[in-house]
């Protein structure tokens, strides 16, 4: 925000008023608010205040990312919650981008089959509201899954059933050795990209980057199993039966439906906004940018990553962050299909146990708003840095 | 080692089209038989041969009938629009396929072995869908809890907007003005008193009683009217020269970008009443109507906000060198540019307005999503949730649609062109 312009102008009276009006009746509201709020709440005797955080919170969970049971206080419920608003965001954002990329590309296709195909996914899953999506997912499509004992098997490693999705658990030893040489490779990386643009900017020498980023990926992790110490088996899970009809996997982690169907209804329906965007961002490159790069004798390969995205991404890149933004704020519809987020652990159970409405809501809301305005900031920041400096 | 003799050429062009084509219907006919029939044509080869056999023929067939500048219009059409390289053959074959595989039984599902008559859930016995259920429960879906007898308060409501509506676009020019007027101002109360009832001798229908379909209309139609002009000035607010308006105006709109609408209703749910007066009732239809108008009219304001700024300088001095005022100016010359330049943003904005209504579910009120969530629960009806969501996102898709064309026209028409 530019507070230069924050200064007023005393001797224009006529801008002065409806300043002032606007400033008095903003005031106004709030007090009013306040008191009633304070009144309400010393009728039913309960004061303002965020004591109640530390308080045991006495409810259990069905999905916690991190150790966390009745005992716990409710600010560690909150911190469950919005955990797994980001668990559900981040997978949600994940595929949406996948997702949303291939069909944008789909779209402008040669192959009529192709466009059409894309076009119409576009179509019919952005004119459903989400909601519906979700509960499609959740009541109907996953409800017609197997039961337990009669699983959906991938390779016998993997089974899907009505439960959820149980999958194979990574069980690590000197996990942090590994997750070490994973950051020093992206650090090799970043320098070597770094040098490798310095060069071609100097000598016009390419190094093919790519192929040597990827061999350092794969390389550096893989040295840290030979003499790292690192070792990694996997639980497979495995049926077991408790009695002649209750059947449950133990071993593998278990994603629950509530997760699977939002991720996907969320990825889905985000994943047509960010098609529109990417589509939009690549026409949005003028034809002559190619002419002009191709007359240079740059290859197809070239042409497409030197010239073409870094304009189409430019384009692309402001509106698909406001769909990532979207996603998350849309994970909030959990609370309908009861994944245990941030609204529905908190807004919901913990509000109904304490009876703070005031503060909860202000918590979640408060929350929400800061990861927005961290985005929007973050987005101001690299436009400017993005905009075209023209002479 | 070069097979130029494979290579597809002109001279032998009927040799190449008989052999491409018989490759290709052989592919198409080998996935038909085996869908349809579940007989593998195919079978004497080794399990993956087989498995992959249409794909390869048929690419082998593409391959061949891919002769460029065939002087046939048709087949140069299929070749750029279908098959321009192998990469583009296989995934025409391979969508091709899927349409082959998946639309027969959606088509079973929905037409062929759906069941269509009686009215309970025992006469649903074909394998497809079972639309005795929607067909049963449509008066719910469309009505809400709202009094069968009393239903015809709601027809007439929304006929007379409809022929309204239509009306207004064959109304002179010169009553037009005032016609439009009307159906925003004074129509909605006429509405609104109609279908709640209470005087002139109808029975008061309480708002948790609305519901379904017409509640949907009535949410959105709400919302819609009231969060136009609330989000235009907020748009002139944040970009005025006063900086307490334009500061309070950012804060508001960034206040209600930043939060998920469900919170907001939550709160309209929890947090209002705790801000009014003790004993104070605020009706829950009207509080979920304040807090969606004030939430989309956060996102109004941008997407108009945008349009201002897209204006060219020089149609402010012009406006000004002509003496005019600040809402003269406003009013006359620089909002109807403005608008007509964001009319697919405006759309845009209805369009996610009509999607977020099912969300009032939060604070009890059932629209046409909620209804189907109840009518799913109920114990005659267990099982039925495929039929009832498909239908609702039916209803709704059908909306969305129409609205976004609507408003693709309405930008062609309004579009001048300089």
């Amino acid at each position: 925000m530019n507070f230069k312009n924050f200064k007023i102008n005393f001797k224009n009276k006529r801008d002065l008023i409806p300043q002032v009006i606007t400033v008095v009746f903003i005031l106004l509201v709030i007090a009013y608010f306040t008191m009633n709020a304070q009144n309400n709440m010393g009728n039913r005797g309960i004061s303002f205040g965020y004591g109640f955080l530390s308080q045991e919170s006495s409810f259990d969970i069905q999905f916690s990312l991190i150790d966390y049971d009745g005992s716990h206080s409710y600010a560690r419920a909150f911190l469950v919650g919005l955990l797994n608003t980001i668990l559900v965001s981040v997978i949600g954002i994940f595929f949406a981008t996948i997702l949303g990329v291939t069909i944008g590309i789909s779209r402008l296709s040669q192959n009529y089959l192709i466009s059409k195909t894309a076009e119409w996914y576009v179509e019919i899953f952005r004119n459903i509201p989400l909601i519906l999506q979700i509960f499609f997912w959740y009541f109907a499509a996953l409800r017609a899954l197997p039961l337990p004992e009669n699983s959906i098997n991938f390779y016998d490693i993997s089974y899907l059933n009505v439960k959820g999705w149980y999958v194979p658990k990574f069980i690590w030893t000197n996990f942090n050795i590994f997750l070490y040489s994973i950051i020093a490779a992206f650090v090799v990386i970043f320098s070597l990209n770094r040098y490798a643009k310095k060069r071609r900017d100097e000598s016009g020498k390419q190094i093919p980057t790519l192929l040597i980023s990827l061999a350092i990926l794969f390389i550096l992790p893989f040295l840290t199993f030979l003499i790292g110490g690192v070792s990694l088996t996997f639980g497979i899970p495995e049926l077991e039966q408790l009695s002649t009809t209750v059947f449950v996997y133990k071993n593998g982690v278990s994603i629950i439906p509530e997760l699977i169907s939002l991720a996907l209804a969320l990825s889905m329906y985000t994943a047509t906004f960010i098609a529109e965007n990417v589509r939009a961002g690549i026409l949005g490159v003028s034809k002559g940018q190619k002419e002009a790069a191709a007359s240079i004798g740059l290859t197809k390969g070239q042409i497409l990553k030197l010239v073409v995205m870094p304009q189409a991404l430019r384009i692309i890149i402001p509106p698909t962050t406001n769909q990532y933004l979207n996603l998350t704020k849309n994970s909030s519809l959990a609370a309908a299909i009861a994944y245990p987020d941030i609204v529905l652990v908190f807004a919901g159970t913990a509000l109904m146990q304490t009876g703070r409405a005031i503060e909860i809501i202000s918590i979640t809301m408060f929350t929400y708003l800061s990861l927005s305005l961290s985005i929007s900031v973050f987005m101001n920041w690299y436009n400017k840095k993005m905009a075209i400096k023209e002479k | 080692m070069k097979l130029s003799f494979l290579k597809p050429n002109k001279e032998k062009i009927n040799n190449f089209l008989i052999s491409g084509s018989f490759l290709i219907v052989l592919s198409l006919a080998d996935v038909i038989i085996n869908n349809i029939f579940d007989i593998n044509l195919t079978a004497f080869l080794p399990e993956k041969l087989s498995y992959f056999a249409p794909i390869l023929l048929g690419t082998i067939g593409l391959y061949l009938i891919r002769i460029e500048f065939s002087g046939n219009k048709l087949l140069d059409k299929i070749n750029t629009n279908f098959n321009s390289n192998n990469f583009n053959a296989i995934l025409t074959l391979l969508i091709l396929f899927a349409l082959i595989k998946f639309i027969p039984p959606l088509l079973n599902w929905f037409f062929f072995d759906a069941n269509f008559l009686g009215d309970t859930k025992e006469d649903c016995s074909g394998s497809g869908a079972c639309w005795v259920f929607i067909k049963v429960w449509l008066g719910r879906f469309v009505y809400g809890m709202y009094p069968d007898s009393e239903q015809w308060r709601i027809n007439i409501a929304f006929i007379m907007l409809f022929l309204l509506v239509g009306a207004s676009f064959f109304v002179p020019a010169k009553v037009k003005k005032y016609f439009i007027l009307f159906l925003l101002f004074i129509y909605p109360i006429i509405g609104l008193k109609l279908i709640s009832g209470g005087d002139f001798g109808l029975k008061y229908i309480e708002t948790g009683a609305w519901g379904g379909l017409s509640l949907t209309f009535i949410v959105s139609a709400f919302a819609l009217i009231l969060c136009f002009p609330i989000g235009m000035f907020l748009a002139l607010g944040r970009r005025s020269d006063l900086p307490a308006i334009r500061y309070s105006s950012i804060g508001f709109i960034e206040l209600w970008r930043g939060v998920p609408l469900i919170t907001v209703l939550f709160m309209s749910a929890v947090m209002f009443p705790m801000f009014l007066p003790d004993g104070t009732y605020v009706d829950k239809l009207i509080r979920v109507l304040i807090a969606i108008t004030l939430f989309e009219a956060a996102y109004m304001a941008e997407v108009i906000r945008g349009g201002l700024q897209a204006l060219p300088k020089g149609q402010y001095e012009a406006a000004k060198s002509l003496g005019m005022g600040y809402w003269k100016m406003h009013f006359l010359i620089i909002l109807p540019q403005a608008l007509k330049l964001v009319i697919p943003g405006i759309a845009n904005t209805f369009l996610a307005l009509v999607k977020d209504t099912p969300l009032i579910f939060v604070v009890g009120l059932l629209e046409l999503a909620g209804m189907v969530n109840l009518a799913k629960t109920n114990p005659k009806w267990l099982g039925m949730a495929m039929e009832g969501y498909v239908f609702a996102g039916l209803v709704f898709w059908i909306i969305c649609y129409v609205m976004s064309r609507y408003s693709q026209n309405l930008e062609k028409k309004l579009s001048t062109e300089r």
